[in-house]
């Protein structure tokens, strides 16, 4: 019961923040538009070469490109790559993260040593660099699954921002694991993993919920840079990314090219941000919203 | 200090080495390995690939190649570039200036905007000015920085134009004007759109975080003493609640040095910036191995280097922090 009641408060102050509000409805529209691509009149590859460079009208929402593809029905199947790499590579992030935080901020010794020092590994690589290398050695590899650039790229984003949440949530270990519930717990016989799973981490979900929206941006971010610099989800799978690097080329005869690709990106990055400051709010009790 | 640096170098051999272990087995771990692009060329021949193998040690076991890249690099040896058969050190070592120009022109940038907004941000917090830089660093962190280059250059090279001379107001792209001696004005010049597009989304994150840091230190108690004992506003603020403010903040910039050097890649892509990034986007597309690893490794020590000084930096800023 207090937990419903502990999830209807969040939810309540997670409301009162407006922006947060207009954000999520936002980004669900944009999931339900992208979802519901197929419906549109036109297909994201069919090519009409005489219709090209057509500047935007009321056939074409968001005008054509050097092929004659509509840029509309281009962008919204872009959008299901761009929240779909965003979500799983953030999920796959967040879940190796937390293990490699938890185990490391509650067991400490040798073994948060040792993860650390990997963490800290990893914090100091060039991170687009790397992302590039791997992506385009990772793609050479002869396994089935890696055929398809899509999960290249969700697989490459999550093993390089997963040190973040591991920080976080080794902080929040170390702080939770000293405190009075949980000596009470063990010394009630309470195992490790049920102290770490049952009465420690529900105590991080605000901060990792918080974290996660940060990561999912900036993968969403990070994907479609991979694209745009050609080295992410691979032609002619629509992306913002790629759509953005088509426009460069073509941006001084049609700048709305490069147009809505950008803004697109930036419209759902903004949504993501303003969702992770209201949650940030939310789970926060000493804000207090000005009525 | 001095035996404290040392010491730091010294601990960060292990990720450079955990670094260089796993990119040079990405690279090798490819099928065809670093010949990959050379053997679907249907101009060469197997032979020859065989030779250049032999050539390049390829045939040799992976551990002793890594041995013997790991030496060659000690020494100060990258390879030779496939591509234009020159030593990967001496392209590199042409464009580290121009790299750490952009960077360095554009982290100044960031922090002469960032640093005052972020204070007055927190001095009046919830007030006309407080929400509009909270609107513009919303924005500001959400842009994507390639983006922002492009509109940039459709703006001010593309739309607008120098209304005396009819030319662009300012240059899509390179370091300075062909045909003409490199003056420091004419590099600024050239500096104005990249170093924009570079530093807005740092400006946004670094002065977000100050702010919210800076509220944080206002709670203390040395904040309320200070103004209990009748210091003035001013010297509550610079002298006892920026200074402290200002340490996470180094932690936070020390964290994110990478993202300076990837969004510096985006950059010098778009604006044709001969730096590091463009080498590195260059070679990346036509497979050029030996220049994308040293690139990779020449960035790391950059970061790890950099990290250190932030290290040490750190301590003249709290005298807490002992280095024993």
């Amino acid at each position: 019961m207090i937990e419903r009641d502990l999830a209807a408060v969040i939810l309540r102050r997670f409301f009162k923040h407006r922006m947060a509000g207009l954000a999520i409805i936002t980004l669900l529209l944009l999931a339900a538009l992208s979802f519901g691509a197929s419906f549109s009149a036109y297909s994201p590859t069919g090519q009409e070469p005489a219709n090209n460079f057509k500047p935007p009208s009321a056939e074409h929402w968001f005008g054509t490109d050097e092929l004659g593809r509509d840029i509309f029905t281009r962008i919204l199947y872009g959008g299901r790559i761009s929240l779909l790499v965003g979500l799983v590579s953030t999920l796959l992030s967040i879940g190796l993260g937390v293990t490699v935080g938890a185990l490391s901020g509650y067991y400490g010794g040798w073994l948060d040593n040792l993860l650390m020092r990997i963490t800290d590994a990893f914090l100091t690589f060039p991170t687009v660099f790397v992302l590039i290398l791997l992506s385009s050695f990772l793609r050479e590899l002869p396994l089935p699954w890696l055929k398809n650039s899509v999960v290249v790229v969700i697989v490459i984003i999550a093993a390089l921002s997963w040190m973040w949440p591991a920080r976080l949530v080794r902080s929040l270990f170390i702080t939770l694991r000293e405190r009075d519930f949980i000596s009470a717990t063990r010394a009630l016989g309470g195992s490790d993993a049920r102290i770490i799973l049952v009465h420690i981490l529900p105590n991080c979900i605000g901060p990792i919920l918080v974290s996660a929206t940060l990561q999912m941006a900036s993968a969403i971010i990070t994907e479609s840079g991979l694209s745009y610099l050609g080295f992410g989800v691979q032609p002619p799978t629509p992306t913002w990314g790629a759509i953005l690097s088509t426009a460069q080329v073509h941006v001084f005869r049609s700048p709305w090219l490069a147009l809505f690709p950008g803004l697109m990106i930036f419209i759902t990055v903004m949504t993501i941000n303003y969702i992770g400051d209201g949650l940030r709010d939310a789970f926060d009790p000493y804000v207090i919203h000005p009525k | 200090m001095a035996s404290y640096g040392l010491r730091r170098l010294i601990q960060s051999i292990p990720i450079l080495f955990i670094l260089s272990v796993m990119l040079f087995f990405i690279v090798r771990a490819a099928p065809g390995g670093p010949l990959s692009a050379a053997a679907r060329n249907p101009n060469v021949s197997k032979e020859q690939i065989e030779l250049l193998k032999k050539q390049l040690g390829l045939d040799q076991p992976l551990p002793v190649q890594y041995v013997r890249w790991m030496g060659d690099m000690l020494r100060g040896d990258l390879g030779d570039s496939i591509k234009f058969r020159r030593p990967v050190a001496e392209m590199i070592a042409e464009r580290i200036p121009n790299t750490l120009i952009l960077v360095g022109v554009s982290f100044l940038v960031t922090l002469l905007i960032a640093l005052p907004v972020g204070i007055l941000s927190a001095r009046k917090p919830y007030s006309w000015f407080d929400y509009l830089a909270t609107t513009l660093t919303f924005i500001g962190q959400s842009v994507p920085v390639y983006w922002l280059g492009l509109a940039l250059i459709l703006v001010f090279y593309v739309g607008i134009k120098n209304p005396l001379t009819g030319l662009p107001l300012f240059p899509a792209g390179g370091m300075r004007t062909v045909g003409q001696d490199t003056t420091l004005l004419d590099l600024l010049w050239h500096l104005v759109l990249p170093v924009t597009a570079l530093s807005a989304g740092w400006t946004a994150w670094y002065s977000r975080f100050l702010r919210s840091s800076l509220l944080d230190v206002l709670h203390e108690d040395y904040i309320r003493t200070a103004r209990a004992k009748g210091l003035v506003e001013n010297l509550v603020y610079y002298r006892h609640a920026l200074r402290n403010a200002i340490l996470p903040l180094v932690t936070l910039i020390a964290l994110d040095l990478p993202s300076l050097f990837a969004g510096a890649l985006f950059i010098e892509t778009i604006f044709a910036w001969p730096g590091m990034g463009r080498l590195f986007w260059d070679a990346a597309r036509g497979r050029d191995y030996p220049v994308l690893l040293g690139v990779v490794m020449i960035d790391a020590v950059l970061i790890v280097g950099c990290n250190i000084l932030a290290d040490l930096f750190y301590g003249l800023l709290d005298p807490r922090v002992k280095y024993d």
